[in-house]
């Protein structure tokens, strides 16, 4: 079962941090200040901060910044990051063109 | 504490549409969602499609009244931008008897009136110039689009949320509770209570589950479908695609990836056990139907393939309706693989009749007990 958790929550005054402008998803350029606000505009897991900003959807499907987006968020939530999900691994689990797919035709059957 | 004037069932797009036009009203609103995401459903995970064209004539005047009046102001009302698209749909035709399907799409929605029409293969190039010499002719609705469906579910919940509506996440309700002939409280599966003068089931295909606890039911069944996204590509088109064999349809969006469906034929039998896992059969059967009508888009790599459950309807349209044996009850359910196109409509409708004022549109199509015996 999931974890009940209620969205309702004031965070108080966004507090810039100095490293904020650094980006944390190169393949879509996401910084750790637009993760920061989201989770403040009410993304609250991975997921969700995925879907809203994209980190994690280009080239490398977030091989290289999931870990680290999913600490930022539990930092601002003020949780551990072991209780949020990790992203969902989906195949295939590199880039394939499409007419390598299109081949995959088992004939004679 | 747990008492509001409106409780949702469902944080897909259309229960936060409806959470945002009641919060919108002025009412305290909650929604309580099983997942631990918003939008974890078929919201975040369908083509995007904006179409009218295609729709039954039941929900046709839904989807137009959406796409003339909801659709265009959309990002400006919910403060980001959705990503709506609004340069037509191009249903595509290789064969005569795909162009006889076609021809019968067009005369129901002109009869609807809808603006749509048959063109031929050199109007259809001069739309889209990337499309297959084996194309012949499409049908062709200028006013159809598309947005982006992760973004609309979120814009919804964040609007609804700034304007104080509840959301509780990780919450499934798993009855209903009738006091004095009323449906006016909750019980989720940790035991939390939650009551309000009007609930509304809005969620999904499970909600034949929850409306089972009052003594309702709607035959639905749950249908798989599944999803691609390919990397980055230049702008190419904006039109949203679509196929007289339904064997493809799709964009490309904003960023550049393009997204596309397919159906390669077993989508009712997948085993509805929680998962959302695809069959290995979808993404090949997928980029062959593609790459049939879009031979350039063949080295084009994917980057993620996913699926998503529907509420498939036994007509194939939506139940949305108070029922007259449980008052305080509104359903919204059954969307049937093309709720996103109308979301926000039919979230506004859902907030009309969980507010008890008079539904915007007709909805006496969409009553729960229209289901009758075939003879
Ligand atoms: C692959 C795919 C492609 C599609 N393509 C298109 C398209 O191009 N155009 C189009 O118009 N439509 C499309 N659709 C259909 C569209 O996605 C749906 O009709 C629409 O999202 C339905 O929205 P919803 O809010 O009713 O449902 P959902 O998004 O499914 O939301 C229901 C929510 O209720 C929650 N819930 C369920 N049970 C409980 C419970 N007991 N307690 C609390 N919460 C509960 C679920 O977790 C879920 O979040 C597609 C669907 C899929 C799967």
């Amino acid at each position: 079962m999931n974890m009940s958790v209620d969205r309702t929550r004031d965070f108080g005054e966004y507090v810039p941090a100095p490293d904020d402008d650094i980006i944390i998803c190169r393949c879509e350029e996401v910084t750790k200040g637009e993760i920061r606000r989201a989770v403040r505009d009410g993304m609250f897991n991975v997921h969700e901060v995925r879907r809203f900003l994209r980190c994690g959807m280009g080239l490398c499907q977030g091989q290289t910044c999931a870990r680290l987006v999913r600490t930022l968020i539990a930092r601002e939530l003020g949780v551990p990051p072991g209780v949020l999900d990790e992203a969902t691994g989906r195949a295939p689990a590199r880039p394939t063109e499409m007419y390598v797919f299109a081949n995959e035709k088992m004939e004679g059957i | 504490m747990n008492t509001s004037d409106v409780v949702i069932i469902g944080a897909g797009a259309i229960g936060s549409a409806a959470a945002y036009y009641l919060a919108k009203r002025g009412l305290s609103v909650t929604v309580l969602e099983k997942g631990a995401c918003v939008g974890g459903g078929g919201s975040s995970r369908n083509g995007g499609g904006v179409r009218q064209s295609g729709r039954h004539s039941a929900e046709l005047p839904l989807a137009m009244y959406g796409v003339k009046n909801l659709w265009p102001g959309l990002s400006d009302e919910l403060g980001m931008d959705i990503e709506y698209y609004q340069e037509g749909n191009l249903r595509l035709g290789k064969t005569e008897a795909h162009m006889k399907i076609l021809q019968g799409l067009t005369d129901s929605c002109a009869a609807g009136g809808l603006d749509m029409c048959l063109i031929d293969q050199k109007q259809a190039r001069e739309i889209c110039p990337y499309l297959s010499e084996d194309v012949i002719g499409a049908g062709w609705c200028p006013t159809d689009g598309h947005a982006n469906p992760m973004l609309v579910t979120l814009a919804y919940y964040r609007a609804a949320r700034r304007l104080g509506a509840r959301y509780i996440t990780g919450a499934e309700v798993t009855r209903l509770r009738k006091l004095r002939g009323r449906v006016s409280e909750v019980v989720t599966a940790d035991g939390e209570v939650y009551s309000a003068g009007s609930i509304a089931v809005v969620a999904g295909y499970d909600s034949r589950k929850l409306l089972a606890s009052v003594g309702l039911d709607i035959p639905m069944s749950p249908i798989l479908m599944e999803c691609i996204v390919t990397e980055e590509a230049p702008h190419m088109f904006w039109q949203m695609l679509g196929t007289a064999m339904a064997d493809f349809y799709g964009h490309q969006s904003k960023h550049g990836s393009f997204v596309f469906g397919g159906a390669h034929g077993y989508e009712p039998y997948a085993a509805y056990d929680g998962g959302t896992r695809g069959a290995s059969i979808s993404v090949p059967s997928t980029c062959r139907a593609i790459i049939g009508y879009f031979p350039v888009l063949r080295g084009l790599k994917i980057v993620r393939s996913w699926a998503g459950w529907l509420d498939d309807c036994a007509d194939h349209i939506p139940v949305m309706d108070n029922p007259r044996e449980t008052p305080g009850l509104t359903i919204g359910c059954g969307f049937s693989g093309h709720g996103f196109g109308i979301s926000p409509v039919a979230g506004a409708l859902l907030a009309d009749l969980a507010s008890g004022e008079t539904p915007t549109l007709d909805v006496s199509k969409f009553r729960y007990d229209r289901f009758r015996a075939k003879i």
